[in-house]
């Protein structure tokens, strides 16, 4: 073991820096050292600790390594820990140095637990004096850390409880602002968690520490206030009503006067969340048999002060005395009972004794509250139920509200009828049969829509836990209606009637929510469907469309059940198909109700009804339809579909009529929406026939949708020769149309899908697709299209290509193409002549927009001298996304934009006088923005900026109006005192 | 009144004040988005425009102003001046043909110190917010101020309210309240 002359030299200062060098080497070294090396080093650094001052430092730091040391022997951490306690006065030392010490002692209490637990209090006691006086935050997160494994690996605190909790808490409440540029990065939210988890780890506190709370939630400081209840609110899940038990009175007085007075929403969610932490301690406590229930006599003083507050709706201690004995009835179901027999027969009798609406409302919604701590608790014997007493009252009293002529009083009363049906067993059938009655009335209300919107809700919730009532009452009303509405509807058309026969089909829908409902609800609706095409009244766009919408909604409901899904899908498609095959044969007798099917609006309806029955379906069962449905449209085989007798054949894809191609859309709506592992029938001869028509230039909507199906189908197949195949046939087809003739602008639309069906999936061939497109960016005939087209690639679709209908969406495709293609588009855009800027800029405008704005930020200042240009572009689009750019850039970066702030004022003061609405809107938007630029910049311009404002304070459009104001409003304060 | 745990905020001269119910969002209809059809300035529309100066205003105030709250009772409750009643939709006169605006408040106490200083930030807000072709008056309701004759003489006087704001200590104050950073 070499000793170099240093250690022994008597000049204090060369020793430290010979113990230092040691002490380094062994930091390094800890892991290599024997344990004989070991006990004579300790014995080396315990023996130096006695030196001078100035080599302590240095001593601390060997002692640290050896601490360190696997092969320390037992015994040595003890001896080394009574000698720092002994030797070392530790709050005189550097915050360094005292790091040190308590890294020592923590490393001791990680690896010879059972060794210090020998030393018994003593530990304890020698450490509280090492911490006692600690002022650096560093120091004192691992200090704090240390009281805490005290308290909770159980060492021994022998009589120094109440001396640990002093040295501790007398931090509380933690008041520390980090230093600017701090780099420690110690926030004070950190300090405050971690005493409080040394205050709140052991019941033993509780004598010091609640006094303490209640003193502080009695301070005038906020954030003492709102520490101290969240503390209190940790304590509870340690302590005990022996614990409270002194305290409580204070305590309640103490959260009781917060609640009533504080100005602080935080405050009151806190004092809150305390009394419902209390109440859940109380509660769980176990007593002995003589002792008295706290709980019992703690809620009877909650009831005492806040009882009377409950008679005065219109007084503003109503709602935090209704808060606080919620808080405290959330708490266990015990809690619950004692005060809602209390309450509720008191809320009972408060809303008869009062007679206005709002004072009803008020009141009700207080019985909604506490009935829905009922939810939280369930009941095994039927007869507790603590509701059941209530029931005939709490019934006669919803039903009401729901006759009261207030919007605000039915709202809530509806949404008490539906947690009164969520209680199992409450309501008796005849309670039933009252409520859907009342739902059934407020369904067709017509004034309100909020009144009705909730009433559909409730019905759809309750007519999943009490189907039988709703189809006994309910469906042969609305089937009644529906005939009815029938018969009117032939007779001509009144607006009343009309939106009669909407909210009958609503209605229809929103309770469908349980299989069984599903069978007799779906039914009506096709057979409605059915009756509106026999030709025998004249059927309106608008109504076939609300039939379609209902049985989309019921589709919906169904998804998550597969039989009921499977029952739709059956029940639904092939009859939705007839009746289109059906309008689309060639008649003599050109009737019109049966062409109101073809349009495009409707066959958009049914596409999205077809497309949800056919999501959710099993592989299997998609596949038995898939069977069907792909011979119906290749080969014009009809024999499955309901009603077959039709004039000629059903040939889309040949020689058929315009009529019957539209009804690709419909095809494309079933194949595109299947699982990915369904296999198609003849998938060769569908793709081809599709490619042909998707560039057929009769008619547009057709051979869009045979594009779309295209697509579809394309970003499904899995990689290999097939798809490349198809890749082919469709580069090919595109490649031909694009030339010179009549068939550009479908050429083009098949490109763009197909793109889009690649771009989705990450297909090699995308790139180069994309290239295509944009070569077209500068093409005099289609340029614009092309420009629109980025929009298209970049958004979501509803019908085809979705998450939802099993297309592959990669999540990252759009920043991908944003990456990938967006240098390609500002260099064309600066290589273009004059005339086709204008589409380069649109283009990018729409992948910019469709952007995440996270994304984006990081990237706009590279594209900013381009977004600058932008703004002087006259397109609308344009305009509106590049300012849509800019607004998130001005808020986030307004160090870089305070470069252009000349440019971005003229031109958003210009944009704010454009014809269009949005535009100027978002151009004030942005003039808002602009304020978050550093004031001296801004200064400048503020006179200027205040009379420009002024123009459309006088806007014609009041949304303009409000935009100005607050714009306007920001700039006044800018640079002015107060702001 | 009830709690006061005698070291907490002091009591409250009205701890249980009678509230009112806050009108909501005003929804935007169909014509509002329509860029053809002009929408009148209404009455809503000037009370929107005081509301929020009401909210933001009664919060900063109580944030930044402890000593100047002390003297009226409003900014003591988590409310807002609406839901107080110091300011309501019905009290708001306004004619976009004839280009005037009259406005009325309501102090909730008759001896409100900051009386003056309410109608002085709505008739800033005013000033700031609508076209220069209005011409606004900012008064007290009729009987509910015991001086309501010289607030409503200060608040008219275009010289005095221009002097006012010359002040900076008063300046600050309205900003202030007009501020909706707080």
């Amino acid at each position: 073991m070499p000793k170099g002359s240093s250690l022994e030299n008597p000049e204090p200062r060369t020793r430290a820096r010979g113990i230092q060098l040691l002490s380094q080497v062994l930091l390094q070294c800890q892991s290599l050292l024997l344990e004989k090396e070991v006990v004579h080093l300790i014995l080396f650094y315990e023996n130096r600790l006695k030196d001078h001052h100035l080599v302590i430092p240095s001593v601390l730091q060997g002692l640290r390594a050896l601490s360190l040391c696997v092969a320390l022997p037992p015994g040595l951490a003890v001896s080394v820990l009574k000698a720092i306690f002994q030797e070392v006065h530790v709050q005189s030392l550097p915050q360094v140095d005292r790091h040190t010490v308590y890294s020592i002692i923590t490393n001791f209490m990680q690896t010879r637990e059972e060794e210090l637990k020998g030393l018994g209090a003593d530990f304890t006691f020698g450490f509280i004096q090492v911490m006692d006086g600690e002022k650096d935050p560093r120091n004192l997160l691992v200090a704090f850390r240390i009281v805490h494994d005290l308290i909770s690996r159980d060492y021994s605190l022998g009589p120094f409880v109440e001396e640990l909790f002093e040295v501790t808490s007398c931090y509380f409440p933690i008041d520390f602002t980090p230093p600017p540029n701090d780099p420690h990065g110690i926030q004070r939210e950190d300090l405050i968690l971690s005493l409080r988890a040394v205050l709140a780890s052991t019941p033993r506190f509780a004598e010091f520490l609640l006094p303490l709370l209640i003193e502080k939630v009695d301070s005038e400081i906020l954030s003492a206030k709102l520490d101290s209840l969240q503390t209190l609110n940790a304590c509870c899940a340690v302590y005990g009503q022996k614990e409270l038990k002194d305290f409580l009175p204070s305590l309640w007085a103490s959260i009781r006067r917060e609640v009533f007075q504080t100005a602080s929403e935080r405050v009151e969610a806190d004092g809150l969340a305390a009394l419902h932490s209390l109440t859940a301690c109380l509660s769980r406590s176990v007593l002995r048999a003589d002792a008295e229930d706290l709980l019992d006599s703690f809620l009877s003083n909650i009831l005492q002060d806040c009882r009377h507050h409950l008679c005065e709706p219109d007084m503003k201690l109503v709602w935090p005395s209704a808060k606080l004995l919620q808080a405290a009835a959330g708490a266990s179901a015990r809690a619950c009972d004692h005060i809602t027999s209390n309450v509720l027969p008191l809320l009972l009798e408060q809303f008869h004794k009062h007679s206005q609406s709002n004072q009803r409302r008020t009141i009700l919604e207080m019985i909604l509250g506490f009935l829905k701590l009922h939810q939280k608790w369930s009941y095994e014997d039927k007869d507790e139920r603590p509701l059941n007493g209530f029931k005939d009252q709490l019934c006669s009293l919803v039903f009401m509200a729901l006759t009261d002529p207030s919007t605000q009083l039915q709202l809530v009363g509806i949404r008490t009828l539906a947690v009164l049906g969520a209680q199992p067993d409450l309501l008796s059938s005849g309670d039933l049969e009252l409520a859907v009655g009342h739902l059934y009335r407020l369904s067709f209300l017509e004034e309100d829509s909020q009144s009705w919107v909730a009433a559909l809700e409730a019905s759809g919730a309750l007519a999943a836990l009490y189907p039988v009532a709703f189809s006994s009452h309910l469906v042969p009303k609305l089937a009644e209606e529906l005939c009815r509405g029938e018969l009117d509807l032939a007779k001509g058309d009144e607006p009343t009637k009309c939106s009669r026969h909407l909210r009958c089909l609503q209605a229809l829908s929103a309770v469908s929510t349980h299989p069984s409902i599903v069978k007799e609800t779906l039914p009506l609706l096709l057979q409605h469907l059915f009756q509106m095409n026999k030709g025998s009244m004249v059927a309106g766009t608008s109504e076939v469309i609300a039939i379609c919408q209902s049985l989309q909604q019921v589709a919906e409901k169904c998804q998550r059940d597969p039989e009921s899904c499977w029952y739709f899908h059956q029940t639904a498609i092939p009859c939705l198909l007839a009746l289109a095959v059906q309008a689309s044969m060639p008649e003599k007798e050109h009737s019109v109700p049966r062409k109101v099917l073809l349009e495009d609006e409707v066959l958009a309806a049914m596409v999205s009804v077809i497309g949800t029955a056919t999501t959710h379906l099993s592989p299997d069962l998609a596949a038995q339809s898939v069977a069907r449905i792909v011979p119906l449209f290749l080969d014009g085989d009809i024999s499955f579909l309901p009603e077959n007798s039709f004039p000629c054949r059903f040939q889309p894809f040949q020689d058929g009529s315009s009529g019957q191609r539209r009804l690709v859309a419909l095809l494309m709506a079933f194949v595109c929406s299947l699982p990915r592992s369904v296999e198609i029938p003849q998938l060769n001869q569908l793709m081809r026939e599709l490619v042909e028509l998707s560039c057929c230039p009769s008619c547009p909507s057709s051979s869009t949708a045979a594009a779309k199906c295209f697509a579809g189908l394309l970003n499904k197949l899995p990689a290999g020769q097939q798809l490349d195949e198809f890749l082919q046939l469709a580069v090919d087809k595109v490649e031909a149309g694009l030339s010179p003739g009549p068939c550009r602008s479908q050429a083009f639309t098949l490109l763009l899908w197909v793109t889009k069906a690649l771009v989705l999936r990450y297909h090699p061939l995308s790139s180069c697709l994309t290239h295509r497109l944009m070569g077209l960016l500068s093409d005099p005939e289609l340029g614009p299209t092309a420009a629109d087209g980025f929009s298209l690639l970049m958004s979501d679709c509803t019908d085809v290509l979705t998450r939802a209908g099993h297309a592959e969406v990669r999540i990252m495709f759009r920043q991908r193409f944003f990456t990938d293609n967006v240098p390609a588009l500002v260099q064309g855009f600066h290589a273009a002549s004059q005339d086709v800027k204008p589409n380069y800029l649109k283009g990018l405008s729409h992948v910019l927009n469709r952007l995440p704005k996270p994304v984006l930020l990081p990237e706009l200042p590279t594209l900013l001298s381009l977004l600058l240009e932008a703004l002087s572009c006259s397109d609308c689009v344009v305009q509106l996304s590049t300012l849509s750019c800019l607004q998130p850039l001005l808020l986030e970066a307004p160090q870089v934009m305070s470069l252009h702030v000349d440019t971005l004022v003229s031109k958003f003061l210009n944009l704010s006088s454009s014809p269009s609405m949005a535009v100027r809107i978002a151009a004030l938007q942005c003039m808002h923005a602009l304020t978050r630029l550093p004031t001296p910049v801004l200064l400048p311009y503020k006179p200027q900026v205040i009379r420009a404002l002024a123009k459309p304070l006088d806007d014609k459009k009041r949304l303009v109006r409000k935009e100005a104001v607050s714009a306007r409003g920001e700039w006044f304060l800018l640079g002015s005192p107060g702001s | 009144m009830v709690g006061g745990g005698g070291m907490g905020g002091g009591l409250l001269e009205n701890a249980n004040p009678l509230i009112y119910e806050r009108s909501g969002e005003r929804p935007v209809t169909a014509g509002e988005e329509d860029e053809q059809v002009p929408d009148s300035i209404d009455a809503r529309e000037i009370f929107d425009i005081r509301q929020c100066r009401a909210r933001a205003g009664t919060e900063s105030l109580f944030l930044y102003f402890p000593h100047l709250i002390r003297s009226i009772n409003d900014p003591e409750h988590p409310l807002t001046l609406e839901e107080l009643n110091v300011v309501e939709q019905v009290r708001v006169q306004v004619s976009d043909p004839e280009s005037t605006v009259a406005v009325a408040f309501t102090p909730t106490i008759p001896h409100c110190s900051m009386a003056t200083l309410i109608g002085l930030s709505i008739k800033v807000k005013l000033l700031r917010s609508l076209p220069q072709r209005f011409k606004m008056d900012v008064h007290i309701t009729p009987g509910t101020h015991a001086s309501e004759h010289a607030v409503n003489k200060q608040l008219a006087d275009k010289e005095r309210v221009a002097a006012a704001l010359e002040n900076t200590h008063l300046l600050e104050v309205v900003n202030q309240c007009l501020s909706a950073r707080s």
